[in-house]
């Protein structure tokens, strides 16, 4: 398997006495990760088995359910892509911080949104800034939104069944035109107008659903994605804090506004009623 | 050193490869290193290729060795497709060749596979020249004894033609040649690349076909023809097609030669 390459772990493999094989078999802590980017897994670890086991075991009642805990959006329009995401992150019941940045700046032409575990999303999508920077140092031209989502879904792909949780949206506009790729942990990659990932997305979907129309002025977009996150997070409890909203648009990105959830929920609630 | 392997009398390149291979073997690492670059170029001379590059069309010519008469003419092929929009023409060893343009085929569909997009003509002579560089820097290896001109269209419609070295080293040109003599055949182009020359389809063709027939000797039978129009794949020129392309470039410097001697009298 390439992770038990990568790592240097053997199938099978049984603990040796000495620190000094022939061949290198334990990357050790001064090597680790510096050539390639590797992963540690416990000698004779199978992260696939491992995942299985606490699933399925339900004689002892313990699951753990890999969910994608926040509400983030984008969807395509005339006037390019407007990305929307919230800002909780959260730890089992315990809001750990209202002020995650869920969405990463990989260059001025491409954004990526991160749902699920906070750690998988952060590595993975600085390795793909990485990747990006790379291809536009060799090829002399920046890299496009399809095979920059291309190359995060193959990564993905390499460690599927062994536990990433990461739901992302990578959006850019290249030469190509504005494009918004959904990239998953399975390795799914879907092209399309509109997209909203995490425990929130239901919500978001039905108020963008409602009020999208491709011929949205800019402003009208700002309002949709804003309305969207704010009745996501009033309905879900893992999503909330701030409505970080960022326009891709033909010269590259902005970052629109950071506004309160609560503040504009009451904004809503005084112009319904 | 002995002769150079590929001789015109030389109806076979079986020995000619093995002297080749055992002069590698023989020289010792001091001079392998030395041997890198004008060395291996030397291994090169075989016969000619043409490579031009016009507004709209790339052009690569190739002088056939004469084949025996019991030879299936067809399997001996010097211009291979990479991709629908590239190609390349190699003068060397053909079986070091065919290792290269296989490996370059598979990189061109890795490239579609994982970017979505075709490759540019660049970006493949890049990988054809960096794996042809690692050759050079191992131990237990002996360089590719091929030089390669590589030609295509890019997706943004420009045409390019880029050389490859044994060494690993590339360079792009708007008109160039490779094999022995070729210093003449750049010569000719040299003087006879112009904006005009190059401006139409047919004129850059018959610029092709007539800096090969500078140097080879026995006329239109011994050209091979592929070209690349803009959004079109590779397309081979049959034996007539030459033929009747040579007859009128025969006919062109008859009347040029005419109008010559018409104003000398």
């Amino acid at each position: 398997m390439a992770l038990l390459e990568v790592c240097g772990a053997s199938w099978g493999s049984q603990v040796s006495c000495g620190t000094k094989s022939g061949r290198r078999q334990d990357p050790g802590h001064y090597s680790f990760s510096l050539r390639t980017p590797e992963l540690a897994v416990p000698r004779g670890l199978q992260p696939p088995e491992f995942l299985c086991s606490l699933e399925a075991d339900a004689a002892n009642q313990v699951r753990i359910e890999m969910a994608h805990g926040t509400t983030t959006l984008a969807f395509k329009f005339q006037h390019g892509v407007i990305v929307a995401v919230d800002s909780r992150a959260t730890a089992g019941n315990y809001i750990s911080t209202l002020h995650v940045n869920k969405v990463i700046e990989i260059n001025p032409y491409l954004l990526g949104t991160m749902s699920g575990c906070a750690a998988d999303c952060q590595y993975w999508e600085r390795l793909l800034a990485k990747e990006c920077r790379l291809y536009r140092l060799r090829n002399g031209e920046r890299i496009t939104v399809s095979a920059a989502s291309k190359l995060l879904s193959n990564m993905m792909c390499q460690y599927r069944g062994m536990g990433l949780s990461m739901g992302s949206m990578i959006c850019g506009w290249d030469k190509k035109g504005p494009g918004l790729y959904y990239v998953d942990e399975n390795g799914t990659r879907l092209s399309g107008t509109m997209f909203s990932t995490g425990s929130g997305n239901s919500y978001a979907y039905g108020v963008l659903d409602s009020g999208y129309r491709p011929d949205l002025g800019p402003q009208e977009a700002y309002a949709l994605g804003r309305r969207a996150i704010v009745h996501a997070t009033h309905r879900d409890s893992y999503s909330g804090g701030f409505v970080n909203m960022y326009h891709m648009k033909e010269d590259g990105w902005v970052k629109v506004e950071s506004s309160d959830v609560s503040n504009l929920f009451h904004e809503y609630l005084k112009t319904q009623g | 050193m002995s002769n150079p392997p590929f001789s015109r009398g030389e109806t076979s390149s079986y020995s000619g490869l093995s002297s080749v291979c055992e002069d590698w073997w023989r020289l010792g690492p001091r001079k392998r290193v030395k041997g890198g670059g004008s060395e291996w170029r030397e291994r090169c001379k075989d016969r000619r290729r043409v490579g031009i590059r016009g507004t709209d069309i790339v052009v690569l010519g190739v002088e056939k060795k004469s084949v025996a008469k019991l030879q299936d003419e067809r399997t001996v092929r010097k211009i291979c497709a990479l991709d629908d929009h590239v190609c390349m023409a190699f003068a060397g060893l053909t079986a070091d060749a065919r290792i290269v343009v296989n490996r370059a085929r598979m990189e061109c569909q890795s490239h579609k596979l994982t970017v979505e997009d075709p490759v540019t003509v660049e970006y493949i002579t890049r990988f054809i020249a960096t794996l042809k560089q690692r050759y050079t820097q191992s131990n237990g290896r002996r360089p590719f004894g091929i030089s390669a001109l590589i030609v295509g269209f890019d997706d943004d419609g420009i045409p390019r033609l880029y050389q490859t070295d044994p060494s690993g080293t590339y360079h792009a040109w708007k008109a160039n040649a490779i094999g022995r003599s070729a210093k003449t055949v750049r010569e000719f182009l040299e003087k006879n690349y112009t904006e005009d020359t190059i401006a139409t389809d047919s004129e850059a063709i018959k610029l092709a076909i007539r800096a090969l027939l500078e140097v080879v000797q026995s006329g239109g039978k011994n050209i091979e023809l592929a070209i690349i129009r803009r959004n079109q794949p590779l397309k081979m020129f049959s034996a007539k097609e030459i033929e009747s392309q040579v007859v009128d470039i025969e006919k062109e410097k008859e009347e040029a030669e005419k109008k010559k001697s018409k104003k000398l009298i």
